[in-house]
């Protein structure tokens, strides 16, 4: 038998149904690499004895005959999450040593399914990055290397970077996400394994640490399609406590999937072919393009004429609801308070938040503020939002025609860590793929489709229509089936 | 027009004055979360996590409190808007845990509408007057800050964080502090007719924001400034005047107006800037992204529409037409919400047509009712005399069981006692008397001891007669009928 580590969702729920192991010993395992993993910092906090008590509640459920659907699968929560009783950071100075007394929505609906909590993942500071370099806590490591023999540490991609390189280096079978920008989708392209976006509304943003309200969406990262369908599966419903929740049911994804794209029209967008894209993602966005026909899928050149300007937009929106979102981080309530000698209310403010806020977090409060300020909103942050309705324009019209559409998911390989950190512009040109389904809120996915010539996985993307994330994961097995992507980064990291 | 004019020594100004009236709403919780809105908790009592802001916390808008602007926004007869938007107002205070106040700025609730002040001869109000309303929108109250419980250090107390507040904005239409007073209470009428405001200015659920300018006659709008948060009608008044005074000193002095935030102090009667132009925020409002639009559907309007009472305007041109009440009296019962209430169950309880003893009801209630209540410091809704017991009482004088006198009289025992007046009646021995065999007795009696005085009037000193009558009352203890007295006497005397 395969170690237990190895196995994801769908492996350890059958596995523990029959009998294979107990919810303990997969707990035990788990727990086991997660402290043999630190070198990969992919951990903010580890909580080992939430995985056990779910553990040994799942293993009395099993005697009992009542299992839950997740019941004796462990997993990490991306440190974004408010979790009762557990220090919740975002990654941030300013939210350090904060305990939330309640519960996230989307970690409440995973733990009444039954499943237990490792620890809380690593990731940029308030989501805000793309190579996890921005967390207070010290960057997360990607447990892939260059095939070249250097040892250069690599990005693990971001904001849900912790969350990635845990899954690829088996410290967990599968971890939520957000994705804002891009989030789940470029981690999972640069570590190898899957991660959804699903439509907006679909989770609950209930107790999740806010970055930019319109965009936020909290998804699934897992080794492969069927698990990221059947976390995704437990992780939403329609939530009265987020206006912006949609009341709608949750299809039965896991069930639902099929490769067979018989009748199913896959767009390839022709503006998501940039300057300098290196030619093995072209390549590699061209074998995908075969292996849908082959599927049976009927491929349709199309055009999202506004996706140029989408990053742009993105660059304007999302720290403009930044900078309001942050702006309870005062010191006055809870987490960080600097109170020099002397100082009244707006000495206080501004020592705390010099303090709490990483370099990345500042930038984009100041863009926020600045995009939204009198004499320069109208300029941007209307502008703005006239562009993001154009590209939602786009994704209706394409859809009218297609049933999903395939690019790549990011513009690179994993980068090593540092090497983008000081242009923070070209740090941003790595959304470029993922930001126009995050403005739209249509649902997207990446799944590994190869390696590139230093041996690191390349993803493709597939975006679907609102509330189609079956029609996505579809389109994602079929790719999954036939690229029979099983690398796995060599084991570097357990001591 | 109001003739309403500040005299400087360059000749008359003209004052321009518009208010801004936050309103807060009767709702049992907050705005955009589950707890309580009540007055009075102890501090930090009605606080959810979403009051206090904490991480990852969403608002979710209380559909009551929506009713209630939308309701108040139809009494104002004002546009509703089917589709409108909440904005983020972002500034930074101890107070605000958000860092935002979430408010409508883009997009209100309530559009244009109007509110009619009554004329008011004693004020300088000749006639009646339309003050336009540019806008309501709903937002949210901040907290408080406590500056007196620590000696270096401010304490914070959220209760009132959140709490759903009407912002009700008034057009430049007034031109004197009787017009804006006149305006204020109508205001507070409706509110408190709707039920949507209690209009309690000591409890701050209603405060007003003063913008007051002045100008020349026929000039166009000198520049205004802005005094916050005044929380009486009495004291807007005298912010006008005072704000409206120093202006007029400033420009004839040779000085500017500047467009300016001033706070009043009543203690010294004078505003006083609290900054100017130059300093103020840059709110930097934006859709709230975590609130969808609020949308309004056909039912929904209807059904407010079907809840909304009789508003003090028609009710007051009800009771002068239908119950044939005096345009004073229906004036000053109509005025407040509960006052009809109370009159209109007295005048059910009575068991009579409303025609018949509406007026006497009104006439009694204003006179006899308020001045024992104003005697008591009391409002009506602390009446120590019901409806019911009132209604017994006119009752009582209408079948001659009591006369005028004896009706104060038995009305005072009411007020100390709560004993209805029957009873009182019963048990005091208060019934007057129509008793003529009686009364003839006392009046041969009077007559016999002051045999002087019958042959002063039978000489033709008329005025003798009150005389009699009061000598008669007040050997029978004012219990005698006093047209039976009346008639008997005049009989005697003859």
């Amino acid at each position: 038998m395969a170690e237990i580590t190895d196995l994801g969702i769908a492996g350890i729920r059958d596995g523990f149904r029959a009998g294979d192991f107990s919810a303990r010993e997969v707990a035990e395992a788990f727990n086991s690499a997660v402290a043999a993993g630190k070198a990969l910092n992919a951990f903010i906090i580890e909580t080992p004895d939430h995985a056990i008590l779910a553990a040994e509640a799942a293993d009395r459920a099993r005697a009992a005959g009542e299992l839950l659907p997740l019941s004796g699968v462990p997993l990490g929560i991306k440190d974004l999450f408010c979790t009762a009783g557990y220090q919740t950071t975002a990654a941030s100075h300013i939210l350090g040593g904060f305990t939330p007394p309640y519960e996230s929505t989307v970690t409440g609906k995973l733990f009444a399914a039954g499943a237990g909590m490792l620890g809380k993942l690593n990731m940029d500071q308030f989501a805000m990055g793309s190579s996890n370099e921005t967390s207070y806590f010290g960057n997360v490591v990607s447990p892939w290397r260059r095939n070249d023999g250097g040892n250069a540490p690599l990005a693990p991609g971001g904001s849900s970077g912790g969350s990635s390189s845990a899954i690829a280096a088996r410290l967990v079978p599968a971890a939520t996400g957000t994705d804002t920008g891009g989030s789940i989708r470029q981690p999972a392209a640069f570590t190898g394994i899957a991660g959804i976006k699903p439509t907006y509304g679909r989770c609950s943003r209930f107790g999740i640490v806010a970055f930019a309200s319109s965009l936020d969406q909290a998804g699934a990262m897992a080794q492969d399609v069927r698990d990221s369908a059947i976390l995704l599966e437990a992780m939403c419903g329609f939530d009265p406590k987020d206006s912006t929740s949609l009341d709608v049911a949750v299809p039965k994804w896991e069930l639902g999937l099929s490769s067979n794209l018989k009748g199913k029209r896959v767009g390839i967008p022709k503006e998501y072919r940039v300057d300098n894209m290196p030619f093995e993602i072209d390549a590699l966005w061209k074998q995908g393009i075969e292996w849908l026909r082959d599927a049976g899928a009927e491929i349709v050149d199309v055009s999202l004429p506004h996706t140029r300007y989408a990053l742009p937009t993105y660059y304007i929106i999302a720290p403009a609801e930044a900078s309001s979102n942050l702006a309870r981080y005062d010191g006055v309530r809870y987490g960080l308070r600097h109170l020099p000698d002397g100082a009244n209310l707006q000495d206080m403010y501004a020592a705390t938040r010099a303090a709490g806020f990483g370099p990345e977090v500042k930038r984009r409060i100041l863009i926020g503020t600045y995009v939204l300020s009198a004499g320069f909103y109208d300029a941007y942050y209307t502008k703005a939002q006239k562009v993001r309705a154009l590209i939602s324009r786009d994704f209706e019209d394409v859809f009218k025609s297609v049933d999903v559409l395939l690019t790549p998911t990011a513009p690179s390989a994993a980068f090593a860590l540092g090497e983008k950190s000081a242009d923070p512009l070209e740090m941003y040109l790595n959304d470029v793929f993922t930001v126009p389904a995050s403005l739209a809120g249509v649902p997207a996915m990446s799944v590994p489709a190869g390696l590139d010539g230093q041996g690191l996985p390349l993803g493709l993307q597939i975006i679907g229509r609102p509330l189609d994330e079956q029609g996505v994961l579809n389109a994602g097995l079929a790719i999954e089936e036939r690229a029979g992507f099983n690398a796995k980064p060599q084991n570097w990291w357990s001591n | 027009m109001s003739s309403y004019r500040i005299q400087g020594a360059t000749g008359e100004w003209e004052v321009v004055i518009g208010l801004e009236v936050h309103a807060q709403i009767v709702s049992k919780a907050k705005l955009f979360s589950g707890a309580s809105a009540t007055f009075g908790a102890e501090p930090n009592a009605n606080v959810s996590l979403i009051d206090a802001a904490m991480p990852g916390m969403l608002p979710v808008p209380n559909q009551e409190c929506i009713r209630q602007a939308v309701k108040t926004g139809m009494a104002l007869n004002a546009e509703i808007n089917a589709w409108s938007r909440f904005d983020r107002k972002n500034y930074f205070y101890a107070d605000l845990p958000q860092g935002y106040q979430i408010s409508q700025l883009y997009h209100p609730l309530v559009g244009e509408g109007a509110i009619t002040i009554d004329p008011d001869e004693k004020a300088g109000i000749v006639e009646a007057k339309t003050i336009g309303i540019e806008r309501l929108h709903v937002e949210q109250d901040a907290g408080k800050l406590m500056h007196d419980q620590h000696p270096t250090s401010s304490y914070v107390d959220l209760n009132r964080s959140g709490v759903a507040l009407m912002e009700i904005v008034s057009r430049p239409d007034m031109r004197s502090p009787a017009e804006a007073g006149a305006y204020l209470r109508k205001l507070r009428s409706i509110l408190r007719y709707v039920g949507s405001c209690d209009g309690n200015m000591e409890e701050g659920s209603m405060r007003a924001d003063v913008n007051v300018s002045v100008r020349k006659a026929g000039d166009s709008f000198g520049t205004r400034t802005e005094t916050k948060n005044v929380n009486s009608i009495r004291f807007v008044m005298a912010t006008i005047e005072s704000e409206a005074n120093r202006q007029v000193d400033v420009i004839e002095g040779g000085g500017r107006i500047v467009q300016e935030t001033r706070l009043y102090d009543p203690d010294r009667n004078e505003t006083r800037s609290m900054r100017s132009k130059e300093d103020a925020h840059d709110y930097r409002y934006f859709p709230d992204p975590d609130l969808l639009p609020l949308e309004l559907t056909e039912d929904f309007l209807a059904a407010c529409k079907a809840e909304l009472p009789e508003l003090p305007d028609a009710k007051c041109r009800r009771y002068e037409s239908e119950l044939g009440l005096p345009v004073y009296n229906a004036a000053v019962i109509t005025a407040d919400v509960e006052t009809a209430r109370w009159f209109e169950e007295l005048v059910v309880e009575t068991g009579k047509p409303v025609g018949e003893v509406g007026r006497t009801a009104s006439n009694w209630l204003i006179s006899d009712l308020f001045g024992a209540l104003n005697r008591l410091g009391k409002t009506i809704d602390g009446s120590p005399v019901s409806p019911r017991q009132g209604a017994e009482l006119l009752g009582l004088i209408a079948d001659g069981t009591l006369s005028g006198t004896l009706a104060k009289q038995v009305f005072e025992i009411m007020l100390e006692t709560g004993i209805d007046p029957g009873k009182i009646v019963e048990e005091r021995g208060l019934r007057q008397t129509s008793d003529t065999g009686a009364i003839e007795q006392v009046i041969a009696e009077v007559m016999a001891a002051n045999a002087d005085k019958v042959e002063e009037y039978r000489g033709g000193k008329d005025k003798l007669f009150g005389f009699f009558v009061g000598q008669t009352m007040k050997a029978m203890a004012g219990k005698a009928n006093p047209g039976v007295v009346n008639d008997l006497l005049k009989k005697a005397l003859s």
